[in-house]
């Protein structure tokens, strides 16, 4: 599923809940009443954006230091040559939550969310044992707060 | 295995802590796709409809969840551009300038970390996401120039190729 196969009303939905549910017994009757469209419309096109990979997540998004659990930005630099077994050796590690590949000489950079602060640590040196390279640890210290909304 | 510690339940009122442990974990699975999406939860979990609602209503309040709703896979709907834009701001400026780069428009995420030196000397991390690259870039000419940075260092990271893509998992399967 690819933008082109969403309709307006598709991409209408996916704007409006990425500013939020509300918590109330109907949450999906409230958002499509909201939308002009039928509960059941607005269900079938969710199950649908869900089955088709649109959706990442859908449902509560969850503050991870406050749930006791550890979270960080790390990178690494990985020689070119070695780049598939150093991707395929991080992302066997269940922590790494997204592992993208960036145009810099740091070119290797995933999040690692942890079930408790401590395994961070203990997840990097598996990471640097696994890999043989040294990861830069750059957790958050401060968050500038934004409104998180990718209008499709 | 070791389970979150739940600080949630510490209180003696709160109910029955196996019930919201369970509750937790399905919810990270994200909220059913039914008209009373609470209430299939609470049978699963043998609780109150009303009791499921209170407990979600509850971690909102305490910040433990930031809202309810949907995360999109853009690469998957054709938002490739992915800029990681990283700054070098002395430390007395930084909260001032990423304040103002988190209220952009096309800034989607916006942090403090440390530097890493001598290799890594960026202490700000924002994001912007866009079609198109020629697009992002525009933006971020834009903000610079609207928020007068000419004279801060930064580099701007395009992502190439996303290996993983997923939301974070805190409650191990399980768990419950």
């Amino acid at each position: 599923m690819t933008l082109d196969d969403l309709d307006a009303a598709d991409r209408r939905l996916i704007n409006r809940l990425q500013d939020g549910l509300p918590l109330v017994a109907r949450p999906y009757a409230a958002v499509a009443e909201e939308l002009g469209i039928a509960e059941g419309d607005l269900l079938g096109r969710l199950a649908r954006l869900r089955e088709g990979g649109v959706l990442s997540r859908f449902g509560p998004m969850y503050h991870a230091e406050r749930l006791g659990g550890g979270l960080t930005l790390a990178a690494l630099a990985v020689p070119e040559s070695d780049f598939d077994r150093v991707s395929e050796a991080v992302n066997a590690f269940p922590e790494v939550a997204h592992n993208y590949r960036r145009e810099h000489e740091l070119n290797m950079w995933f999040v690692l969310a942890t079930e408790t602060p401590d395994r961070i640590a203990e997840t990097i040196a598996g990471i640097e044992a696994a890999t043989g390279l040294t990861v830069f640890n750059m957790p958050k210290e401060e968050e500038f707060h934004v409104r998180l909304h990718l209008p499709v | 295995m070791t389970l979150t510690p739940i600080a949630l339940d510490t209180r003696p009122a709160s109910g029955n802590p196996d019930a919201h442990r369970h509750l937790r974990a399905l919810l990270e699975q994200g909220l059913p796709l039914t008209p009373r999406p609470w209430r299939t939860l609470a049978e699963q979990v043998g609780m109150a409809e009303e009791g499921v609602m209170a407990c979600v209503r509850r971690w909102q309040a305490e910040g433990l969840i930031k809202r309810l709703g949907l995360v999109v896979r853009h690469r998957r709907l054709g938002i490739q551009a992915n800029a990681m834009v990283v700054w070098d701001v002395p430390d007395e400026g930084v909260a001032l300038v990423g304040r103002r780069l988190a209220r952009e428009t096309a800034v989607t995420l916006c942090y403090r970390r440390p530097r890493r030196l001598p290799d890594w000397p960026y202490n700000l991390f924002c994001m912007i996401h866009g079609t198109r690259r020629e697009r992002v870039l525009a933006d971020l000419a834009a903000i610079v120039e609207r928020l007068g940075l000419d004279d801060l260092e930064h580099r701007v990271l395009f992502s190439t190729h996303a290996y993983r893509q997923c939301g974070g998992r805190y409650v191990r399967e399980g768990a419950a």
